[in-house]
């Protein structure tokens, strides 16, 4: 099974790659940056949904990270000249040391402890940013120029680049990712998050597992961000608000909490939805205060009723309806890779376990 | 010394809104074991409510009577309407509901009322106080917003601790099933605690929003250092949240006042002091020490 799996994923990500080229070249250069948009999102998502699915932890500041990989890819673009795959990889590492640091801080805190820690990472690091305006350009952020390279001509068109720049590392991003959630460190995860000291008797290194979530997660965020920075050209602390590490996790959850699939269905969701609304609501010709209010509204209806129609995400929703088609078999995978651990109970004994355990955030 | 005064009395007076935002995340805390994200964000729509009502009848009373009257009803239609149906699924997937709430909430206070600035009003003189000739760095309306938290918080935990319903909401948050059992409604009792939360978080709009003007995203930083003062003080202990509240009131103050650039360094400051008393204690201050099941 292992055998097959890789080649197939490998196969997926080629099939995906060939589609998003064929949309780039027939869509028109709003569309291109759309791509990259929803690029970056899946980059970030996947990494939080790894933590937070897979070995149970929560993070609210994984636009924090984002802001590191940002930021490290417009000094080294600005200051150093670096050739933008340097940067990339240079923010990956900044990053994951960043995220090794936090996942120390951590590994001891649960549920909404962590939530909250996190959350104030996330509004904390981005107004160093305004604070040390020497370094960081204040609030005005600091320009970044990126460019198409030669041998694509001069016709070829910025956004397009850009939007194949980003597919191609959140493709990677992603493939490397599913062969981490099926390794020895995956299942670590997967038992770490189900029950700590059973897995501690298994002889896994809770704490380490723990840890290294977070250095994955944070190490994809970073990669986000360093893509952000230069399908933006600009790097400020605006960009890297505090709804947007929400959106991460939100995009995560809709998606389906574990699933990669999902993360891709959730990032869709929370780049498209907005954007679409909003030409509705134009194209009906509302004044200019409702109009850009309008999706802000509709979009939060619409993660209200998913979640509440799709307890299990947007994946687990598809999984669902297409084991209406095709039997219970692909259901005993799914169930597999569940991401809650909450197996449900009878709903009166649900509300009362849910007391001793550590609840939500 | 003046000085250390000075933002030590209106640290602390922030400290009070922290506490009471605070105050209403344990409330809901402890019945549902759900932070509720859009806590900040009804508390921003009852104050829209409540301008909406100084305007109409000239009265600031008029509107801080209906702004915690909506909080009230506001509190108890969400839990009712969007928050029962996922307290049987995956615990995520309430909060996501709560953050939807808060996105939908802040996008239709922007369709009405637009996205700008817009003040609120004093019910008392903002004018800072003296002692002889001395400013306290607090004004008479300070002294209000202090008083009217403490008579809040006072008279919440007496309802606690000695009326009847106060006992059903304490079996209830202590262990639903025995609260059953002994014939408690409980999810009535779960949607009682939402309704007092939404009426703490009205009063903390209110409240804060002749200092921090009045905006869609206007309760989001409240929000943000309430939740801290929360997770600090221990997200089971009420008193926590209020001692919670307090210290980082009065410590931002600090921070904000002595510190180089202090405005942009006072998240770090928070995120700092946060980190510091988890490290010590992961589950808050006023924790009990909890022993968790295999």
């Amino acid at each position: 099974m292992t055998m097959q799996t890789l080649p197939r994923r490998l196969g997926v990500a080629v099939v995906t790659a060939v589609i998003v080229w064929f949309l780039s070249v027939k869509l028109d250069t709003f569309r291109d940056y759309q791509i990259a948009e929803v690029a970056i999102e899946v980059t970030a998502v996947a990494g939080l949904t790894v933590l937070t699915g897979l070995s149970g932890q929560i993070s609210l500041g994984n636009g924090a990270f984002m802001a590191i990989g940002g930021y490290t890819t417009a000094l080294l673009l600005l200051h150093l000249n670096w050739p933008f795959i340097a940067t990339l990889v240079a923010s990956a590492v900044v990053t994951a040391v960043a995220g090794a640091i936090v996942g120390v801080a951590a590994a001891r805190l649960r549920g909404p402890y962590l939530a909250g820690a996190t959350l104030m990472l996330g509004v904390a690091l981005p107004a160093l940013a305004s604070a040390y305006q020497g370094i960081f350009g204040g609030d005005q952020g600091l320009n970044v120029t990126f460019t198409t390279p030669a041998f694509l001509g001069a016709a070829f068109p910025l956004t397009r680049w850009q939007a194949w720049v980003s597919t191609v590392v959140a493709l990677v991003t992603l493939v490397l990712l599913a062969n981490l959630c099926y390794s020895r460190i995956g299942r670590n995860w997967r038992a770490v998050r189900d029950d700590e000291v059973a897995a501690a008797l298994d002889g896994v290194n809770v704490a380490v597992a723990r840890i290294l979530a977070f250095v994955v997660s944070a190490t994809c965020a970073g990669l986000a961000g360093s893509l952000l920075a230069i399908v933006t050209s600009l790097v400020a602390p605006g960009a890297f608000t505090i709804t947007l590490s929400i959106a991460l996790l939100t995009a995560a959850v809709i998606g389906g909490l574990g699933s990669l699939p999902g993360a891709l269905w959730g990032s869709l969701l929370i780049v498209l939805v907005p954007t679409y609304v909003t030409d509705v609501a134009t194209s009906h010709g509302l004044s200019s205060s409702a109009g850009s209010n309008i999706p802000i509204a509709a979009y939060g209806a619409v993660l209200i009723l998913v979640m509440l129609a799709f307890p299990q995400g947007i994946q687990g929703g598809l999984m669902r309806l297409l084991a209406l088609f095709t039997g219970p078999e692909p259901k005993a995978r799914t169930s597999r890779d569940a991401p809650a651990p909450h197996v449900t109970p009878p709903a009166d004994e649900m509300s009362a376990s849910h007391h001793e355990k550590e609840g939500t955030t | 010394m003046v000085e250390f005064l000075q933002f030590t009395l209106s640290g602390a007076v922030f400290g009070m809104i922290y506490a009471v935002v605070a105050l209403s995340l344990v409330l809901i805390w402890r019945g549902t074991r759900l932070l509720n994200y859009a806590q900040g964000g009804m508390a921003m729509f009852t104050t829209y409510v409540a301008l909406e009502v100084i305007y109409r009848t000239g009265s600031y009373w008029a509107g801080f009577v209906v702004a915690l009257a909506t909080g009230v009803v506001l509190g108890a239609v969400c839990q009712l309407t969007i928050i029962r149906p996922t307290l049987n699924k995956p615990p995520l997937n309430a909060v996501i509901v709560t953050i939807g709430l808060l996105t939908l909430l802040e996008g239709l206070a922007g369709i009405f009322y637009g996205g700008q600035y817009r003040s609120f009003p004093t019910a008392f003189s903002i004018t800072g106080l003296k002692v002889g000739t001395t400013p306290l760095g607090v004004s008479r309306y300070d002294v209000f917003v202090a008083a009217a938290v403490l008579f809040t918080t006072l008279a919440l935990a007496v309802a606690f601790r000695y009326t009847s319903a106060g006992l059903r909401m304490r079996a209830a948050a202590f262990n639903a099933t025995i609260a059953r059992l002994a014939g408690i409604r409980v999810a009535r009792v779960l949607t009682v605690g939402w309704a007092l939360a939404g009426l703490l978080g009205a009063l903390a709009g209110v409240l804060v929003s002749p200092s921090t003007f009045l905006y869609p995203n206007s309760m989001d930083t409240i929000f943000v250092y309430g939740f801290t003062a929360a997770v600090i003080g221990g997200l089971d202990s009420p008193v926590g949240a209020v001692v919670g509240g307090l210290l980082l009131g009065i410590a931002l103050s600090y921070a904000g006042g002595y510190l180089h650039s202090g405005a942009d360094l006072v998240p770090m400051v928070a995120l700092g002091i946060l980190v510091l008393v988890l490290m010590v204690r992961p589950d808050g201050l006023f924790s009990a020490t909890q022993v968790r099941r295999v």
